[in-house]
């Protein structure tokens, strides 16, 4: 089939809308005068909010059947619901992200954190559209080298430059790996195209496309921060800025599950007897140690850190499940967690706005100081436990529900049995803020406009979601069955 | 069986009233302590008239689930939001507004926080009731779980003596069974030949033997409801502080404050009693009639146990929390019998357990807000000081005794019977009741011991100077709890009318499982 040169451009246009906005942002930085800074945020926001508007509508077109997935220039990239709802995704957390940017002190609001911003949310979307293995590497790249630079933004910081050194360190690590990894399935099937790699793939011997699977999945661990591949997660996120902290927690894992998901069912659906088990054991180390180690925590960003973790082990819960309710499942969680996390992280802002600290002993007497923020983040805490009636209940009803439909009871198990130690670790973050007194009760805290609407737009998602549960979920399991 | 027509979401408007109202209490402004404490009477008296509405509405002569209602969810998945009532959650949702009434009104004096301690209990009281009106087991679990995170803060905040450690304990333990049961309940449904969490459907289903086919684990065939019945059963009886899980009973209801202790030997217990008969029995019915005869052993233990430990307790609020221990065993013993009237003596136990609880809560509660003690050695003649609160106590007492002539009598005689009745099920059901009726006599015991040492003797004048009597509230909320007992004593159908249109179908069903497991 012969594509318009539209239908080419259709296809990427969120990105194509980005690169504008993150010119523009450039632009416009270079003309503000000093004083008038914090408008970038804005600037960035609109550019966001126009490639939501795009996806949102190509989005809509795929749901409603007007228009029919198509892979463009030359298989590169795929048009189908699923790439434009983690497009949606990607561009929700980095509107959100930017909204809690704007006023975090440290970050002094300049062009080249947005323009960063706005490219990495532009690999973001390649990643989730990627259908061969060279557009695969390119975005990766492209969203890492972007992230490696926002974590390590602060310079001054000794603690910001060491995550970023860090995350860059780990990050190539493992790209090298995968690398290899996709050298060796290109080396055994002279294809570079998902499909054509499946078909091909079919009849080589099992060791050989374990081993490229292998390799591959230690990039994909690195981004989705699955143990064994997790180390970096708990430095980078505690020295990274806070937004860009949120940012990577949500966004850069939901790419990493894009890229994750979409490979291993069309690149490797032969293997998938083999990848099944890979995944469950990797969903259950990775819940089980991200949730054992937020237990002693004190700082409260390696606490989300851990939690994170533990979150990517629930998630893979539905990639193990390897059918149409775990993959939509899987993304349905996602876009709950990005929702969720993001609370979580913009409480922590406006308290290191605050404090200057990021305890979580610091959060003491929180509720008497400031109880709106005290009830954003329990919802937020209560969301990622899986309680209701927040809508994370149902995101961990969905992906357990996937697991013993696919017979994989154990892990069910496990992960109840897990989200009941989280439930400890979030309850103790409660505690501080409802239980615990503190002398600075009485100082007010400030909450700037943006990161209000953070907070207001975040948690009534979190508390609506639960009545509208159904269409954001049909649209998962849509987007899952476009595979 | 016809349903009457309702125009009015009448349980909906139960069960999201005190929840709306947590939402608008944490709206009043900080200071105004007085308007808060308005506004939660307010609204849990509205939602107890609206109780006491469904309960007198229910049109008895037709039995089965009435005002119900129905409304899409996640259809696809089987999850509708779907409630209904029938004889046998009608009283407990009529309990949990007693004690939701009675509890706001107790609290009246708590001077930190009103906003928040209304808003938790008012949210507490909305999943409870949830519970009992859930007819989707999503939705059942969905209102399970909102009913258990409220219980961290209100012992950890406003509780007393190891509140944080407790708090936590009560919570991981509940948690833990009823995260156990949802896994059973996901493994029913993807067992189930039509994929729903519609209770009425699965029940239907279960009656026709769709659980007792055999599944294949770890490459052993067994039968499903043999195998899930257990886990499920026990996952609810955890927070029915059936031994050996009842561990966190006793501190929980000790470390609470006054209306947090009335709400966990209350009702919350009644939560996981009545969802163990509503998932694990009435679901799995082969199960229940497989297992039940064993599971009464842990209740009899239960019993003798905790009757044992009450009577050496020396703080009064341990002696409350670990006889409700042996009372809602008898609810168990009551569901092993298997017929009607140990079903009914089971659920009729469960409400005149629930007033009884709160009544003694309360007053234990209002001793302890003047004394600043709950040490029986050092309390002591209160009854002169605050007669109300005695007499309460004796009441509530009396139903703990057994006494003829009050609810707890009428619920435990019939549990008895209903269990010696049923000695074809197992030949050691007589020794059953043989075996736990000692707990009776001890009860009388520990509950007269208590009554001696806080409300008779002397009064320590020197210690407790200006003991006065307790308020007009609290007299209130005796008064509205004490009234059920002497009722249901003196006229036990009110009650076991009622509850019987709910049990029968529950028996039937049972007995028709015990039929398909002798053939």
């Amino acid at each position: 089939m012969v594509l318009s040169w539209w239908a080419h451009l259709w296809s990427v246009l969120p990105e194509i809308v980005l690169v504008l906005a993150a010119a523009l942002v450039m632009a416009v930085d270079a003309w503000l005068p000093e004083g008038r800074r914090r408008e970038l945020g804005y600037w960035a926001i609109g550019g966001l909010v126009a490639a939501l508007a795009v996806a949102a509508v190509q989005a809509a077109q795929l749901a409603g059947g007007i228009a029919a997935p198509y892979e463009a220039f030359g298989g590169s990239v795929r048009a189908d619901l699923a790439a434009m709802l983690f497009r949606l995704i990607f561009l929700l957390a980095g509107i959100l992200t930017v909204a809690i940017s704007m006023d975090f002190r440290p970050l002094r609001q300049s062009g080249e954190y947005y323009t960063l911003l706005l490219i990495s949310v532009l690999g973001m979307g390649l990643m989730g559209a990627a259908v061969n293995l060279v557009t695969l590497h390119l975005a990766l790249e492209t969203v890492g080298i972007a992230l490696y630079l926002l974590a390590g933004y602060l310079r001054d910081t000794p603690r910001s430059a060491e995550a970023g050194l860090k995350y860059f360190l780990f990050g190539v690590f493992s790209s090298t790996i995968m690398l290899y990894g996709l050298a060796l399935i290109y080396g055994f099937t002279g294809e570079i195209a998902y499909a054509r790699i499946a078909q091909a793939l079919a009849g080589l011997p099992t060791p050989a496309v374990m081993a490229a699977l292998l390799l591959v999945l230690v990039g994909f661990g690195f981004k989705v921060s699955a143990v064994p591949f997790h180390f970096w997660t708990p430095d980078v996120y505690e020295g990274a800025p806070t937004p860009v902290t949120a940012f990577i927690s949500v966004a850069s894992k939901a790419a990493g599950f894009a890229v994750l998901i979409r490979a291993m069912i069309e690149a490797f659906p032969t293997a998938q007897g083999n990848w099944v088990a890979i995944m469950a054991a990797l969903a259950f180390v990775t819940m089980t140690v991200g949730n054992l180690l937020a237990i002693p925590q004190r700082n409260l960003k390696r606490l989300l850190a851990y939690s994170s973790i533990a979150q990517a082990g629930y998630i893979l819960i539905g990639v193990a499940a390897a059918s149409p309710l775990g993959v939509a499942a899987s993304i349905f969680y996602l876009g709950i967690y990005t929702l969720t996390n993001i609370a979580a992280f913009a409480v922590a802002v406006i308290m290191t706005n605050v404090t200057g600290s990021e305890e979580i002993r610091d959060l003491a007497g929180l509720s008497r100081r400031a109880p709106g923020l005290a009830l954003a983040m329990l919802a937020a805490l209560l969301s990622l436990g899986g309680i209701p009636p927040l809508v994370g209940f149902f995101a961990k009803l969905f992906v357990f529900a996937a697991a013993i439909e696919s017979g994989l009871l154990w892990l069910a198990i496990a992960g109840v049995l897990n989200a009941m130690v989280a439930f400890y670790y979030y309850i103790m973050v409660a505690r501080a803020m409802y239980v615990d007194r503190s002398p600075e009760e009485e100082k007010p805290v400030w909450i700037s406009r943006p990161a209000r609407f953070t907070l207001w737009f975040t948690v009534t998602g979190v508390l609506l979601l639960t009545v509208l549960v159904y269409p954001l979920y049909l649209l998962a399991q849509m987007a899952a069955q476009a595979f | 069986m016809t349903i009457p027509a309702v125009t009015l979401p009448l349980l909906s408007f139960i069960v999201f009233t005190p929840l709306v109202g947590a939402l608008i209490l944490l709206l009043i402004p900080r200071h105004q302590k007085e308007a808060a404490r308005v506004f939660a009477a307010t609204v849990s008296g509205f939602t107890l008239l609206l109780s006491l509405w469904a309960f007198l509405a229910y049109d008895r002569a037709a039995g089965g689930y009435q005002f119900v209602e129905r409304m899409s969810w996640l259809p696809q998945l089987g999850i509708h939001y779907y409630v209904g009532v029938d004889g046998v959650s009608l009283p407990l949702v009529l309990l949990s507004a007693l004690v939701l009434f009675t509890g706001v009104l107790v609290s009246w004096n708590i001077e930190d926080r009103p906003h928040e301690l209304f808003a938790f209990m008012l949210l507490l009281a909305s999943g409870i009731m949830g519970v009992f009106v859930a007819r989707n087991l999503v939705l059942l679990f969905f209102f399970y779980e909102i009913a258990i995170f409220p219980k961290y803060f209100l012992i950890a905040i406003w509780g007393s003596t190891r509140k944080e450690y407790a708090a936590m304990k009560l919570v991981l333990y509940t948690l833990v069974g009823s995260i156990i049961a949802l896994v059973g309940a996901l493994a029913l449904y993807f067992v189930s030949p039509v994929r729903t969490f519609d209770m009425d459907v699965l029940r239907e289903l279960a009656a026709r033997g769709a659980f007792a086919r055999t599944v294949e684990v770890f490459g052993q065939a067994v039968r499903f409801d043999y195998l899930w019945f257990l886990p499920v059963f026990l996952g609810f009886a955890v927070t029915a502080g059936l031994w050996p899980f009842h561990n966190w009973v006793p501190d929980g209801h000790s470390a609470a404050p006054t209306a947090g202790s009335m709400f966990l030997a209350g009702v919350v217990m009644k939560v996981g009693a009545y969802s163990a008969l509503r998932v694990g029995i009435e679901l799995m019915p082969g199960g229940a009639v497989y297992w039940l005869p064993v599971v009464v052993f842990l209740a009899v233990v239960a019993a003798l146990y905790s009757a044992a430990i009450s009577l050496v307790q020396e703080d009064l609020k341990y002696v409350i929390a670990f006889s409700s221990i042996g009372h809602m065993a008898f609810v168990t013993i009551g569901f092993a019998a298997m017929n009607v009237t140990g079903l009914t003596g089971a659920v009729l136990q469960m409400f005149s357990h629930g007033v009884m609880a709160a009544i003694l809560f309360a007053t234990v509660g209002m001793v302890y807000d003047r004394a600043h003690t709950r040490y029986l050695a050092h309390l002591g003649g209160f009854a002169r000081a605050m007669p109300m609160a005695t007499l309460g106590f004796i009441l509530g007492g009396l139903v703990a005794m057994g006494m003829p002539g009050f609810s707890g009598f009428v619920a435990e005689f019939q549990v008895f019977a209903g269990i010696w009745a049923a000695r074809d099920t197992a030949w050691w059901y007589p020794w059953v009741a043989i075996l736990a009726a000692p707990s009776i006599a001890l009860s009388a015991a520990y509950i007269l011991r208590a009554l001696q040492a806080t409300f008779f003797g002397e009064l320590n004048r020197e210690r407790y100077p200006h003991v006065g009597d307790v308020t007009a509230l609290d007299k209130v909320a005796i008064v509205t709890l004490a009234v059920w007992f002497v009722l249901i004593g003196v006229f036990p159908r009110v009650m076991t009318d009622l509850i019987q249109t709910g049990v029968e179908p529950i028996a039937a069903l049972l007995q028709g499982a015990m039929v398909a497991s002798i053939r």
